[in-house]
């Protein structure tokens, strides 16, 4: 089943973490990544930063910023492919950044059955 | 309960997760499985009692569960293929009842660790379990918790979709480690169906008797992972406490405490099966915080009467439980055990009792055993005060009661 896992994390919370102890899990992302060449696919993705985000909202109404005003923020995006849900979790809990406080990764399954449009 | 019912209850709650599960290999969809089989219960609530039991009951559920998923799956469109595939007998079908029946019961294991998965809400995990692994239905379910019957089903409903759509196996972990945290969210949920079936066993008569399926569902979880010292802990708790059930309440359904108990009600083979599950437990050598519950409420069962207790045991248990599990709730209860030793032990335990103030304030038995103590003191007046906030923060009727005989009893002289 293919999920995909986006990596949130809550900038203010970071602010407090160390460039070194930042670096340091930098390193760890690219291994984790390597290790786990074989269940990610290539559509994933490291976003810009928060401040770089524009939304269209309904009526076209083109603003500065995210869509909503939660803190947490997502700061990039991974497509895996593994059995079930179990795999996706152990996978997710795999995520370096983790280590550090207010970041989180949400699991959502894709939509991969479109039978019903047949 | 007729012993109808009972034998009935005990038909559906044998079947009904070992149907499901069976079921769901075969059609591979975990929504028809479950519902089919509890179509399947709804039916032979009404046929049994109407008829009169079947010859072979099992296989009567079987059935009724088999073509129940069939229409179900043939009416849903999209699948109507798959189902008259398998209905004509093609090579992926089982035969028959027979070979769905032919599971091993430590299958249901995969179907409880499903529905206790943690990436499911705490109170859709009950009652999904309540349904799909001992046949429940939703009304029983929603009568037994006092909870609306449309929230609950709205609750379950989410609970399957989210099961099938995101890809939650029916799977026991592999992995030592994955196990025991897995297993202690089962364990959890079970524990908290016999909380939940004991404290709302008053009044209304219900067509079964829930205490007793999570007594049932805990030995299945020890049997089936025999290893595991705390399955085994929490089958013996279970024993334990559904073994004094008969002394909780008076015929009219008031509450008993347990130092007031007729301990000549109690079901002493239900403490020897405990004794045996806590002797099985222990030599696994691998403590924990149900064990060390059970092994506590050993002492209380073997106990002559409140007074012979043996409190030095039971405090020295504490004493361990609370290295596990530091919550209000047990230091709470640990203090209760401390209080009996005499009055300069019950002075410490009322200001052990009174440190949790923050987080118990809005718990009413803090203050019920607040009052408690202050009375064992003396302090007649405090103690009335304390149960008269344990009483506003109290919904359970026959615990109110309680609370308000001791009030007549002892009503407050100062007019506050």
């Amino acid at each position: 089943m293919k999920y995909v896992l986006m990596f949130t994390s809550d900038p203010a919370q970071l602010a407090s973490v160390s460039e070194e102890d930042a670096q340091a899990v930098y390193g760890k992302i690219y291994a984790c990544f390597q290790e786990n060449g074989a269940v990610i696919t290539d559509s994933g993705a490291e976003l810009q930063p928060i401040d770089t985000a524009t939304t269209v909202k309904h009526g076209g109404v083109v603003v500065d910023g995210p869509f909503n005003e939660a803190k947490e923020v997502v700061g990039g995006f991974s497509v895996i492919d593994v059995p079930d849900m179990d795999a996706a979790i152990a996978l997710a809990k795999t995520w370096p950044h983790l280590e550090f406080p207010g970041v989180a990764v949400e699991i959502r399954p894709m939509v991969e059955d479109y039978s019903q449009f047949e | 309960m007729t012993t109808s019912d009972g034998l009935l209850a005990a038909t559906i709650r044998e079947e009904s997760g070992r149907l499901v599960t069976a079921l769901y290999r075969r059609f591979g969809d975990f929504d028809v499985a479950e519902e089919a089989v509890q179509g399947a219960v709804a039916e032979a609530l009404v046929a049994w009692r109407r008829d009169g039991e079947p010859r072979n009951p099992a296989a009567w559920l079987t059935t009724a569960a088999q073509r129940n998923a069939l229409d179900l799956l043939r009416s849903s469109g999209r699948r109507a293929r798959t189902a008259e595939r398998l209905a004509a007998g093609s090579d992926d079908v089982a035969p028959g009842a027979d070979e769905v029946a032919a599971i091993d019961p430590d299958d249901r294991l995969p179907l409880l660790f499903a529905c206790c998965h943690p990436a499911l809400a705490p109170e859709a995990r009950l009652a999904l379990t309540l349904r799909a692994v001992i046949g429940l239905t939703t009304p029983q379910i929603a009568r037994a918790f006092l909870v609306n019957e449309q929230t609950l089903a709205q609750r379950i409903v989410r609970a399957k979709r989210k099961i099938v759509a995101t890809g939650i196996e029916l799977k026991v972990p592999e992995e030592i480690h994955d196990l025991d945290a897995r297993l202690t969210d089962v364990l959890a949920v079970i524990y908290l169906a016999y909380n939940e079936a004991f404290v709302a066993s008053t009044g209304s008569t219900h067509d079964r008797d829930l205490g007793a399926d999570a007594v049932w569902l805990a030995e299945v979880v020890a049997r089936s992972l025999p290893d595991q010292a705390e399955a085994w802990g929490l089958a013996a708790l279970l024993r334990i406490q559904h073994g004094r059930a008969a002394a909780r309440f008076t015929p009219t359904g008031d509450l008993v405490l347990l130092r007031d108990q007729d301990r000549s009600l109690w079901d002493a083979s239900a403490f020897k099966q405990a004794g045996e599950h806590l002797a099985r437990a222990a030599s696994l050598h691998s403590p924990g915080r149900l064990q060390l519950q059970a092994a506590i409420a050993m002492c209380h069962a073997e106990a002559a009467s409140w007074a012979d207790t043996d409190w030095l045991q039971i405090v020295t248990l504490y004493g361990f439980l609370i290295r596990e599990d530091a919550s209000p709730v047990v230091r709470l209860n640990g203090a209760i055990a401390l209080a009996q030793f005499g009055p300069e032990q019950t002075e410490i335990a009322l200001r052990d009792i009174d440190r949790l103030a923050d987080e118990l304030a809005g718990y009413h038995l803090w203050h019920a055993t607040r009052a408690e103590l202050l009375r064992m003191l003396g302090r007649d007046d405090d103690a009335a005060a304390a149960d008269t906030r344990a009483l506003e923060l109290t919904t359970n009727d026959a615990e109110r009661r309680l609370i308000q005989t001791r009030l007549r009893k002892h009503p407050l002289t100062d007019g506050s």
